[in-house]
């Protein structure tokens, strides 16, 4: 089982595809849950530490805007963890929660950057059902290809 | 309002199935006899509740049809007030515009996931471009 970060990272689509292929996403809404549950400062909506800018630090430069240093600060770790990554591209829905366009093209930049096995495709247009076979297709095929258990990566 | 139980898990099931209705879905969660939590939404159910019977109830849930049931998680408690719309004064709550769009394309995903166990062959898709900019150009002029 290999831990694949999904981009966009609260994908429902993606999160679903890697379980259901047998590896572990690592995705949003689980660290969002550490960060929510973890007994510390009270601050809704999330529970921001004085750590949290600094560990932002760690990906981008002080004079980026704080919002992408605060979101980076959750994203950061989880692309450290990562044993491989999907990114989806020209995702219409790429605002919203998953809020800035510099923080998307830092998380994808740095996915890149990693020296692990990297799937990149785009989102199926519409209804369009050959586009959405390519892209379930391409997933499935790669997430097969990556080793089911600890001891087969490392050989 | 910090919860403190970290093996408390959430999972967001969306069901996008012609033969599995989301009350199917939350009748087979209620005969379970776990000590869960659901909440039925538009899209499917929310379920709650300890790690290994969230796992087991969803996975029942899942198999009743495999490639038509989709399965995240989500970080926040069903009806947590930071998220929920009762005490945000209504609208949609933060994340539901992303996953409407998901939902959107989850029958052709479903589709495909059959055709991916019935080892359907790929045919060759066409991409659609953008418009070059001298073609662009081209066509500005050649109408004045």
């Amino acid at each position: 089982m290999v831990k694949v970060i999904i981009y966009p990272t609260n994908s429902l689509i993606l999160s679903d595809l890697v379980e259901r292929f047998g590896h572990q996403p690592i995705a949003m809404m689980e660290k969002i849950k550490e960060k929510i549950s973890t007994v510390s400062v009270d601050s809704p909506p999330l529970n921001i530490t004085a750590e949290d800018p600094k560990m932002g630090l760690k990906y981008a430069a002080v004079e980026v805007p704080a919002g992408v240093r605060g979101r980076m600060a959750i994203v950061g770790p989880m692309i450290d963890d990562a044993q491989a990554g999907i990114i989806v591209n020209e995702s219409p829905m790429a605002f919203g929660c998953m809020g800035c366009a510099r923080t998307n093209e830092l998380t994808k930049y740095l996915i890149r950057q990693r020296d692990m096995p990297v799937l990149e495709v785009d989102y199926p247009r519409g209804d369009n059902e050959e586009e959405a076979k390519e892209f379930v297709y391409k997933i499935a095929e790669f997430l097969k290809s990556l080793p089911k258990d600890e001891e087969e990566g490392k050989a | 309002m910090a919860e403190g139980d970290n093996d408390t898990l959430t999972k967001i099931v969306v069901i996008s199935s012609d033969s599995v209705l989301p009350v199917d879905a939350a009748m087979k969660i209620y005969q379970s006899h776990t000590d869960i939590v659901i909440k039925e939404t538009c899209f499917g159910t929310m379920v709650t509740g300890p790690r290994d019977a969230v796992n087991r109830v969803v996975k029942e849930v899942v198999d009743l049809d495999r490639n038509h049931i989709f399965v995240k998680e989500r970080g926040f408690l069903p009806g947590d007030e930071r998220r929920c719309r009762s005490s945000r004064g209504g609208g949609p709550r933060p994340g539901f515009h992303y996953l409407r769009h998901e939902v959107q394309m989850l029958p052709t995903i479903g589709k495909a996931l059959d055709a991916y166990d019935r080892k359907a062959p790929l045919k060759e898709v066409k991409q659609k471009k953008k418009l070059d900019v001298d073609k662009l150009e081209d066509l500005i002029e050649s109408h004045l």
